[in-house]
C-alpha cells in the first residue's frame, strides 16, 4: 500500500493502481471518455489529465500508476486548463445533433462539456463527416459523432473475442469503422452501446422512441439462462422502451448478451393474446376469463376423475418464474398427480433421485475467471450461457481449457485440449479420462468411495490426449469440471454426469452444471420435478417426467410458457401429444402460440417484464423483481391465473395476495426441509455405447421470447451465417493489448 | 480463408521472405511481422486488394481488421490499382520553394492527373509525398524507388516520356 493526496485528502491506495481508480475508489469526479474499468488502458482521449506535483506536465490519470507520497490536484488551474482544452479539441469534430441524438440527456460527451467546455467554439472551419455503417440489425451508427476512446474496439478484442471493429485510416481521417460492409456478430454486440460514450453506437431497435429524462427505470432479472443477468428495463407510459445492464459482480458483471437486451420486443413487437380463448367444434371464440377458467376446471376434474388423475400433466418452461413453478405443481399434485416437469430438453433420467436439491455450478460464477484449468463436457458456451463464457475468457489468460464435445465448437476462448468425438464415443472418452485419474489415485478410501467405478472402466483403453486432460486437471490448483446444455440433453447424460463427477471427485476439481433456461435451479426449488415435491420433499411414487408425458401421451395437458413442439427434444412428437390429448390448457402471452393448433383453452398471460416474480439461478441466487410495466388487454400474470384455478378447482391454500406471499411460502419450504439433499454416488453397470446427442437449441430459439424478438431474428446468429463469417481466434488474442 | 491461402496468391520467395520476417519475432507475436507481410505482398502483386489483406491476416492468425487498420495507416500501402510506375512526388518546403508546384501543374497539363489519380493508359500514378530527405537536389521526385533530383518541367518531360 501507498498513502497518496488527492486534493487534500490523504488516501491509502494499493500500489500499481491508476489514480483514476483509487479517485472513483474515493468518489473525487475524474472526467474521462477512453477509460472503462473493465477494458485496457488506452489514454487516447486525454480527458483525465490532473496535476501531479513535481511534474512538468499534467499526467492522463487513467494510465499514471500511483506512487508513495504523490500528491495529486485534479481541480487545480492546470488540471482544469488542461481538461478544457482537451474538450475544445474533442468537440472541434463533434456534431451540434444533440437534439436528435438518441444519446441526448444521458451521454457522457454533454456531461463533461458542461462541465469542462466553453460556450462558444473558437473553431469555424467546416466539420468532419464520416460515413455511416450498416453494423447489422442491433446496433444503429452515427459515427460522425465518435470521439476516437475505442472501447468498442477494446471490448471486441478483451472481453467478446471476436474483433470486429477497429481504427482504419489516420489522423483526421481515422473512423471506427469494420472496414468493410459487415456485421457485428458477436452474441454480446449490445454492450458496445453501453460502452459508448457518445451517441455514435446506440441501440438500433428503440432508436427515436424516447428521450432518456422521460422514461422511468425499474430492476429486473433475465430468464433467458441461469446467469441470472440484472436488468434495467427502462419504460415510458407503460411501455418497454429498451433493455440495459444492471451491474453485478456476482452475476453479469456490467455486460448484458443481446439475448439479455433485446427479447423485450417479443412484448411490445410480438402479437400478443389479449383474451382468453376457448376452442368451440373447432373454431376460436373469445371469452372471459370466468367461463375459461370454469371450463378448465371442470375438464381437467372430469379427466381426473374418468381417467384418472396420473393422465393429468403439467409442463413448464425454465424460464417460468418460481411462483408460477410452484402454483403449477401445486395444482397438479393438489390434483393427485406428480406429472409435472420443465426438463424439456432431456431425455435420461436415469440418475435423477441421486442428483443434489438442484442443478448448480459448484463454484460462484465470479469464481470461473480464476480457474487455473477447467473441463468443459458438452457445452457451446458462446451461445448457451454467453456470460459465462466471458468469464471462462478471463480465465484463459492464465489458465488452461479442455472441452469435450459431440461437435466441433467455435469458442471465443483459447481450448488447449479439444477432443471432438462421435456422440456414440462421448462416453467412452470421458471414461479414459476417469480411468487414468484412478490409476494414478494413491488414496484407496477415496477409490472406494467410488463405488463400482473400477469394474466399470475396466475394458476402456486410454488415449494420449485423455491422459494430457487429466494431468491438467491434476496438476492445477484451481480446477473444474462443468457440464454444458449439451450434455445434459445427451441420451445418456447420467452416464456423461457419473463419469465427469469422477474425474472431479478424482482431480480434486470443483463439480457442476450450467443449466437450461433462467429458472431450472428454481423449478428444482419450488417442485416442477416429478419425483420431488418443493424444497426436496420426498413424494409418494413419483410421476412421470417430461419425455414420457409427451413421448407416451396423457388425457390433460397445462401449459405453463411453454410451446413443446418448439421447447421440447421431442419435436413433434412432443406436438402430437398435445393434439392427441382431451384437453390442453395453454398459459401464453402470444397469440401466435403454437397451442393455437391443439388446445382447448388458452389464456392470457403476463410476459416477463409484466409480471412479479422471482429466479433462481445456477448459484443459488434467489433473485426477485416487481414488473415493469403491466399486462396488455386482460393478460393477467400467470401466478394468478394459478391461483384462481387453484380456487375453482377446490384445492387447500390457495389464498394468496402477492407474488411475494407466494414465494415466502416456498422459501419457508426451504427452511423445514433445509438442504438435506446431496448428490449422492451412483455408478451404472456397464457403458454405454450408443449415446445420440440432439440438435441444440439455437441461441435466438430457446425459448417463447426470443423466438418473437424481431431485431434478433434477423441477425446473423439466427440465420447460423455467423461461422462461415467467424474470423480465426488469434493464439494470443487473450492477451491485453494485443490483437 | 486460411492459412493456406496467402502461399496461393504469392510466390513461393515472397512466402519465405514472410517466414524469414515470422522468425524474428516470437511465436505468440506474429502481429507483429504485419508491416513487412503486407509490403512483401504489395510489391508482388502491385496493390492490396481485400482478398488480399484477408490472405495476410489469416497466414498471420490475426483478425482481418488488423490488417485493415495498418493498410490503411500507412501511405505506402494502396488499397486501389496503381499504374506500371508509381511517382511520388514532394512537395514539402524545400521542394515547394524550388518549384515543385509547376512540376505538379505539368501532371495535371500533360497527362492529366492530380495527385492520388492514374494515367488512363494504366501507365503513371502520381502521390504527393512529404519530405524524402533529399532537399539538396530539391525539387525532387521518386519512380518506383529510385531518386530522380534537382528537377525542371524540360527534365520531367524526358524521364516521364522514358517510362514505359
Amino acid at each position: 500500500m501507498v498513502t497518496i493526496e488527492i486534493n487534500g485528502q490523504k488516501i491509502e491506495a494499493r500500489q500499481g493502481a491508476m489514480i483514476i481508480e483509487v479517485a472513483d475508489a474515493h468518489g473525487v469526479e475524474i472526467p474521462r471518455f477512453c477509460y472503462h474499468k473493465k477494458l485496457s488502458v488506452a489514454a487516447n482521449c486525454r480527458m483525465c489529465l490532473v496535476e501531479v506535483e513535481g511534474q512538468r506536465k499534467p499526467l492522463p490519470a487513467c494510465a499514471t500508476p500511483v506512487a508513495d507520497g504523490m500528491i495529486i490536484k485534479t481541480e487545480s488551474a492546470i488540471a482544469k486548463d488542461a481538461q478544457k482544452s482537451v474538450m475544445e479539441f474533442l468537440l472541434i469534430n463533434h456534431p451540434l445533433d444533440c437534439p436528435i441524438c438518441d444519446q441526448g440527456g444521458e451521454c457522457e460527451l454533454q456531461d463533461v462539456a458542461l462541465e469542462c467546455g466553453k460556450d462558444v467554439s473558437r473553431f469555424t472551419e467546416k466539420k468532419r463527416v464520416v460515413e455511416d455503417k450498416d453494423i447489422g440489425p442491433l446496433i444503429e451508427t452515427e459515427m460522425t459523432r465518435c470521439i476516437h476512446c475505442t472501447r468498442c474496439v477494446r471490448f471486441g478484442r478483451e472481453i467478446a473475442g471476436i474483433r470486429e471493429m477497429g481504427a482504419v485510416g489516420r489522423g483526421e481521417h481515422t473512423e471506427i469503422s469494420t472496414f468493410i460492409e459487415k456485421s457485428v456478430d458477436s452474441e454480446v454486440s449490445g454492450n458496445i452501446i453501453d460502452l459508448c460514450p457518445v451517441g455514435a453506437l446506440t441501440a438500433k431497435p428503440s432508436r427515436y422512441q424516447a428521450r432518456a429524462w422521460e422514461m422511468i427505470q425499474y430492476d429486473s432479472v433475465s430468464p433467458h439462462d441461469c446467469i441470472g443477468a440484472n436488468l434495467h428495463v427502462h419504460t415510458r407510459h407503460n411501455e418497454i422502451i429498451r433493455v440495459a445492464p444492471k451491474e453485478n459482480e456476482a452475476t453479469n458483471e456490467v455486460w448484458l448478451s443481446d439475448r439479455d437486451r433485446y427479447s423485450y420486443e417479443a412484448l411490445t413487437k410480438g402479437k400478443r393474446l389479449l383474451a382468453p380463448m376457448i376452442r368451440q367444434d373447432g373454431n376460436w371464440v373469445e371469452s372471459d376469463w370466468e367461463t375459461a377458467l370454469e371450463k378448465t376446471a371442470s375438464k381437467l376434474n372430469v379427466v381426473a376423475q374418468t381417467n384418472g388423475p396420473e393422465q393429468i400433466a403439467g409442463l413448464a418452461s425454465p424460464i417460468a418464474t418460481t411462483e408460477e413453478l410452484y402454483l403449477l405443481q401445486k395444482i397438479i399434485r393438489g390434483l393427485g398427480s406428480n406429472n409435472v416437469d420443465h426438463r424439456l430438453r432431456i431425455s435420461d433420467f436415469s440418475n435423477q433421485y441421486y442428483e443434489s436439491l438442484y442443478p448448480q455450478l459448484g463454484i460462484q460464477l465470479s469464481e470461473l475467471e480464476e480457474l487455473d484449468a477447467c473441463l468443459l463436457v458438452g457445452t457451446n458456451l458462446r451461445k448457451e450461457q454467453p456470460l459465462a463464457a466471458l468469464r471462462i475468457r478471463k480465465a484463459t489468460r492464465y489458465g488452461d481449457m479442455a472441452t469435450i464435445n459431440a461437435r466441433k465448437i467455435y469458442n471465443n476462448f483459447k481450448v488447449k485440449h479439444e477432443l471432438v468425438v462421435e456422440p456414440k464415443d462421448w462416453v467412452v472418452e470421458l471414461a479414459g479420462v476417469a480411468k487414468y485419474l484412478s490409476q494414478l489415485e494413491q488414496n484407496q478410501k477415496k477409490l472406494a468411495k467410488l463405488e463400482g467405478l473400477a469394474d466399470l472402466l475396466t475394458e476402456v483403453k486410454i488415449s494420449e490426449k485423455q491422459q494430457k486432460i487429466a494431468k491438467m486437471l491434476l496438476n492445477s490448483e484451481n480446477t473444474s469440471v462443468v457440464l454444458g446444455e449439451t450434455a445434459v440433453e445427451f441420451s445418456q447424460a447420467s452416464q456423461l454426469r457419473i463419469l465427469a463427477k469422477a474425474i472431479a471427485r478424482l482431480s480434486r476439481s470443483s463439480y457442476g452444471f450450467l443449466s437450461h433456461g433462467g429458472n431450472s435451479a428454481g423449478a428444482y426449488l419450488a417442485g416442477a420435478i416429478p419425483h420431488r415435491g418443493p424444497a426436496g420433499a420426498d413424494v409418494e411414487a413419483g410421476g412421470a417426467n417430461a419425455y414420457e408425458m409427451l413421448n407416451q401421451g396423457k388425457k390433460a395437458f397445462v401449459l405453463v410458457k411453454t410451446e413443446p413442439g418448439k421447447d421440447s427434444i421431442l419435436g413433434e412428437t412432443a406436438k402430437q401429444a398435445a393434439h392427441n390429448a382431451d384437453f390442453v390448457v395453454a398459459l401464453t402471452s402470444f397469440a401466435d402460440d403454437e397451442a393455437f393448433e391443439y388446445a382447448d383453452v388458452v389464456l392470457p398471460i403476463a410476459g416477463y417484464l409484466e409480471s412479479a416474480g422471482s429466479y433462481v439461478n445456477v448459484n443459488g441466487r434467489w433473485q426477485d423483481f416487481a414488473a415493469s410495466v403491466t399486462a396488455p388487454g386482460q393478460a393477467k400474470p400467470a401466478w394468478k391465473v394459478l391461483r384462481v384455478l387453484g380456487n375453482l378447482l377446490n384445492l387447500k391454500n390457495f389464498d394468496y395476495v402477492s407474488a411475494q406471499d407466494v414465494m415466502q411460502e416456498v422459501k419457508g419450504r426451504m427452511g423445514a426441509v433445509g438442504d438435506k439433499i446431496k448428490s449422492k454416488w451412483y455408478c451404472p453397470e456397464a457403458l454405454a455405447e450408443n449415446g445420440f446427442s440432439p440438435d441444440p437449441a439455437t441461441i435466438y430459439q430457446t425459448d417463447a421470447y426470443v423466438r418473437r424478438a424481431k431485431a434478433l431474428q434477423q441477425t446473423a446468429l439466427a440465420k447460423g451465417e455467423d461461422e462461415l463469417k467467424r474470423p480465426p481466434l488469434s493464439p494470443f488474442h487473450n492477451i491485453v493489448g494485443g490483437v | 480463408m486460411s492459412k493456406a491461402d496467402l502461399p496461393q496468391l504469392l510466390s513461393s520467395k515472397a512466402i519465405e521472405q514472410i517466414n524469414d520476417w515470422l522468425k524474428k519475432y516470437p511465436d505468440n507475436r506474429r502481429r507483429a511481422a504485419v508491416i513487412p507481410a503486407l509490403t512483401i505482398a504489395q510489391d508482388e502483386l502491385g496493390y492490396l486488394a481485400r482478398e488480399t489483406m484477408d490472405a495476410v491476416a489469416a497466414y498471420l492468425e490475426i483478425p482481418n481488421i488488423a490488417a485493415y487498420e495498418v493498410a490503411t495507416f500507412y501511405s505506402m500501402f494502396s488499397l486501389e490499382p496503381r499504374g506500371r510506375h508509381v511517382v511520388s512526388l514532394c512537395t514539402n518546403v524545400s521542394c515547394m520553394l524550388a518549384g515543385s508546384e509547376e512540376l505538379k501543374q505539368w501532371f495535371k497539363d500533360e497527362l492529366g492527373i492530380a495527385p492520388g489519380e492514374t494515367t488512363q493508359d494504366g501507365r503513371i500514378t502520381l502521390k504527393e509525398v512529404e519530405c524524402l530527405a533529399a532537399c539538396g537536389g530539391a525539387p525532387m521526385l521518386e519512380v518506383g524507388k529510385q531518386y530522380h533530383e534537382n528537377l525542371n518541367v524540360e527534365k520531367l518531360f524526358h524521364l516521364i516520356k522514358e517510362l514505359t
